[in-house]
């Protein structure tokens, strides 16, 4: 199965988590707050000047950078 | 011998603190808190740290007082701020200031309940009574989530209170778990993966026999904290012993040899129970509808229309700070002078009734006229907090900050900063990572400020000569003072996030909580709180600073008794250091007059127009005063050429633009950073800065014969 990275991901795609490929610390923060692999969401926008972006995952919403974004693999549903 | 007093003994039969509120940012605990205690709070500090301490009291169903705790909001006790820090650490018993509390009640946002959840099964692992209290449960059933309590308090095994905390909703209940003598403990724990389980085991047995023994209802919860930390430089700042951090890693590394991320498997087995625990008990529509918070956003975060958005909304707030303002700093210009006039008029002559007129009440009057500036900043900023749109402004401001290396949070204390540097340096708590915010503390003093402006206006004034320049150039050459400010401030952060503050690339997860409507009552608590902070802590060093000033401005006294004040002045300590220094801002253009302007700015850079107005025994103290002005352009240097030519006016402002002349300033810096070492090191490097850029543009003017 294919795995892009969530910052290639457009405004309005759902997808699931895959892996979280960030140095430990980071990745901890954001399983902690569901980024966890397995959980879908939906990217809702991207910031007016295209980053960060906006993420509707679980009952949050959560704004990441595409830095960040790069490292976090995703399937496309 | 003494006899114990009644306090005393029931402080014996209940050695352990009061109840502590824990909960995620945004969902509702302030306003729990300030439902609870009402008006019975107190604000202070965590020693050691500048993080908040806020407690107070409310009464059980007996009459029983309880003291309530408020904790900084936090998402988990793995921790990424000192705010967080200090919750981890009151609730694992650590800190020796505060003792570990009787019982916890955790706030949860009902419309977002599983993620809010993550903190309570953390504290369940806790040996401590835990009430969770499911806040805004009206807004999740307008959703549509339907949560069936009794289930959801059967499976998560803690009392589960439905509560509305803006309406008052849920708090009997509360105070009714908590005013039992027996409070229960949690009965279950998130169950860990075997192999996690094991270790987790190993490493209580080692916490409870370590030299400095961890308490027993703790130590499950700490070595679950050791077990995930694989940073070795946080774990050995998190562990109890260096003993305990290396048996921690081992621990890891038996684990990661098996295959299993210690820290991955211990978050995503709470998740696991939580899902279960809500699985029946938490019921949602399959088909979540836009809510209102989403078709909000789709303007504030619009391409265009967010913009324009952010534009109104600042654009209002600094329309308020700026004319609003107004009214209530002339009623206390006013009083300060009636006061002072009364003074005048109760005293006899001499050096008290000047010490009192022209040190105490002039210094401190200074200042306190800036409080309605910092109480309408703060209204706005409360107001923008609680309502959600805070965020969304550092979501549209983060790829701005990102170019100089900062978050998206540093936007709102910067540009608080161009109001007043003293709300923004205290803005900048939200900001999580210690050393972007110290960043933004170094860098938000170079805004100008409303301080700036007399100052500016005084000097364009005379520079252009009246009449022959539109007023649409002065305003030209004022806003350039401001974008000046604004280009300084954004190098000065590239430079420091080069330099002095590398090596971190702070992770920007920022949550864009649902728009809310703001409670009045906790936004003008926390205004109340911003503005004793202000008044006691800043109040106190201006007062000293003014006095010392006031000296260095009045001895020693001119021999000729009818001296009129120029005269007192440059015979005086401040004129005599204004002739010592002469030599130092030669270079930029300046004479010893001006050193005395530059010397009584060292406390409030607006007093250089009073005190430009004494050097040149003008009557009118006023920046727009045409007499000062014209006093000004006709100055001349033994060589007849004017001593404020333009040249000498662009130093002038460009050297007021950047130095730290502000003792306000520097006092809440050091309250902020809790020491002198950051706010010397602020005077220093915006003075030295200042220097050199007034020098360079002195100098290069000169070659060119602009002088």
């Amino acid at each position: 199965m294919k795995t892009p990275a969530l910052a290639s991901l457009k405004a309005g795609q759902k997808g699931r988590i895959a892996s979280i490929g960030l140095e430990s610390r980071n990745r901890r923060r954001l399983l902690e707050m569901g980024l966890i692999a397995g959980r879908e969401f939906t990217l809702v926008r991207f910031a007016p000047l295209g980053d960060p972006m906006e993420l509707k995952i679980g009952g949050s919403h959560l704004s990441l950078r595409k830095d960040e974004a790069r490292h976090i693999l995703v399937e496309v549903l | 011998m003494r006899l114990p007093t009644v306090e005393s003994l029931a402080e014996i039969a209940n050695p352990v603190g009061g109840v502590a509120l824990a909960g995620n940012p945004n969902s509702g605990k302030s306003t729990l808190f300030n439902a609870l205690t009402g008006l019975r709070q107190k604000v202070a500090n965590y020693p050691g740290v500048t993080v908040e301490k806020k407690t107070g009291r409310f009464y059980g169903i007996h009459g029983r007082a309880m003291d309530l705790l408020d904790l900084p909001g936090t998402y988990s006790l793995q921790t990424r701020s000192p705010d967080e820090e200090v919750s981890r650490d009151v609730l694992l018993g650590r800190r020796a200031d505060t003792p570990p509390p009787r019982a916890i009640v955790c706030v949860a946002d009902a419309t977002n309940l599983e993620r809010n959840l993550y903190l309570v099964a953390q504290l369940a692992e806790l040996d401590v009574p835990l009430v969770l209290a499911l806040n805004m449960v009206d807004l999740a059933e307008k959703q549509g989530i339907r949560i069936d309590v009794n289930l959801l308090e059967k499976n998560l095994g803690i009392p589960v209170v439905p509560a509305v905390a803006s309406a008052g909703v849920g708090l009997q209940e509360i105070k009714q778990l908590l005013s039992g003598e027996k409070l229960l403990l949690p009965k279950f724990r998130a169950p860990m993966p075997e192999a996690v389980a094991a270790e987790a085991e190993e490493l209580v047995e080692r916490l409870l026999l370590s030299p400095l023994p961890v308490p027993l209802g703790r130590a499950y919860s700490e070595a679950l904290l050791l077990l995930s930390l694989d940073n070795e430089a946080e774990l050995l700042d998190v562990a109890p012993s260096a003993v305990l951090a290396a048996a921690a890693e081992a621990a890891q590394g038996r684990l990661k040899a098996t295959g299993i991320d210690p820290a991955s498997a211990i978050i995503e087995a709470r998740y696991a129970w939580i899902h279960q625990a809500c699985a029946e008990a938490v019921r949602k529509p399959t088909e979540q509808p836009a809510t209102f918070s989403d078709t909000i956003d789709n303007v504030l975060t619009h391409k265009v229309w967010g913009w324009l958005a952010l534009a109104v909304v600042f654009g209002l707030m600094f329309f308020c700070i700026f004319t609003v303002a107004n009214y209530p700093m002339n009623w206390i210009n006013a009083a300060v002078s009636w006061l002072a006039g009364t003074a005048r008029a109760l005293m006899p002559p001499g050096d008290l009734r000047s010490l009192i007129t022209d040190g105490v009440i002039a210094g401190v009057g200074g200042v306190v006229v800036f409080l309605p500036q910092i109480l309408i900043l703060f209204f706005f900023l409360g107001l923008l907090e609680d309502t959600g749109y805070m965020a969304r402004a550092a979501f549209i401001m983060d790829r701005v900050m990102s170019r100089v290396g900062l978050h998206g949070k540093s936007f709102i204390p910067l540009l608080s900063s161009f109001a007043c540097a003293i709300p923004g340096i205290m803005a900048t708590r939200t900001i999580e990572n210690k050393k972007d915010r110290l960043v933004t503390i170094l860098i938000a003093p170079l805004m100008s400020c409303s301080a700036r402006l007399p100052v500016y206006s005084l000097l364009i004034g005379a520079m252009i000569p009246d009449d022959k320049v539109p007023s649409l150039a002065k305003a030209g050459i004022m806003l350039a003072m401001y974008f000046f400010g604004i280009a300084a401030a954004f190098m000065m952060a590239s430079l420091f996030k080069s330099t002095l503050f590398r090596n971190e690339t702070p992770l920007l997860l920022l949550e864009l909580p649902p728009y809310r409507m703001p409670q009045l009552r906790t936004i003008a608590m926390r205004m109340w709180e911003r503005a004793t902070i202000f008044l006691k802590r800043a109040g106190t060093v201006i007062l000293a600073i003014s006095i010392l000033l006031w000296a260095l401005a009045t001895y020693p006294k001119p021999t000729d008794p009818n001296a009129g004040k120029a005269e007192a002045l440059s015979h005086s300590m401040a004129g005599q250091i204004g002739h010592v220094m002469e030599p130092v801002i030669r270079p930029l253009g300046y004479d010893w007059k001006i050193g005395i302007g530059l010397l009584s700015s060292f406390a409030a850079r607006e007093a250089f127009v009073g005190t430009m107005a004494v050097v040149y025994n003008v009557g009118e103290d006023d920046a727009n005063s045409v007499s000062l002005r014209h006093a000004l352009q006709s100055q001349q240097r033994p060589d007849g050429s004017p001593v404020f030519s333009p040249l000498v006016c662009v130093s002038l402002m460009v050297y007021y633009a950047l130095a730290m002349q502000c003792m306000s300033t520097v006092a809440v810096v050091r309250r902020e950073t809790n020491g002198w070492k950051w706010p010397l090191f602020l005077v220093a490097y915006m003075t030295g800065l200042a220097y050199l850029a007034a020098l360079f543009i002195y100098q290069i003017g000169h070659l060119f014969h602009l002088g």
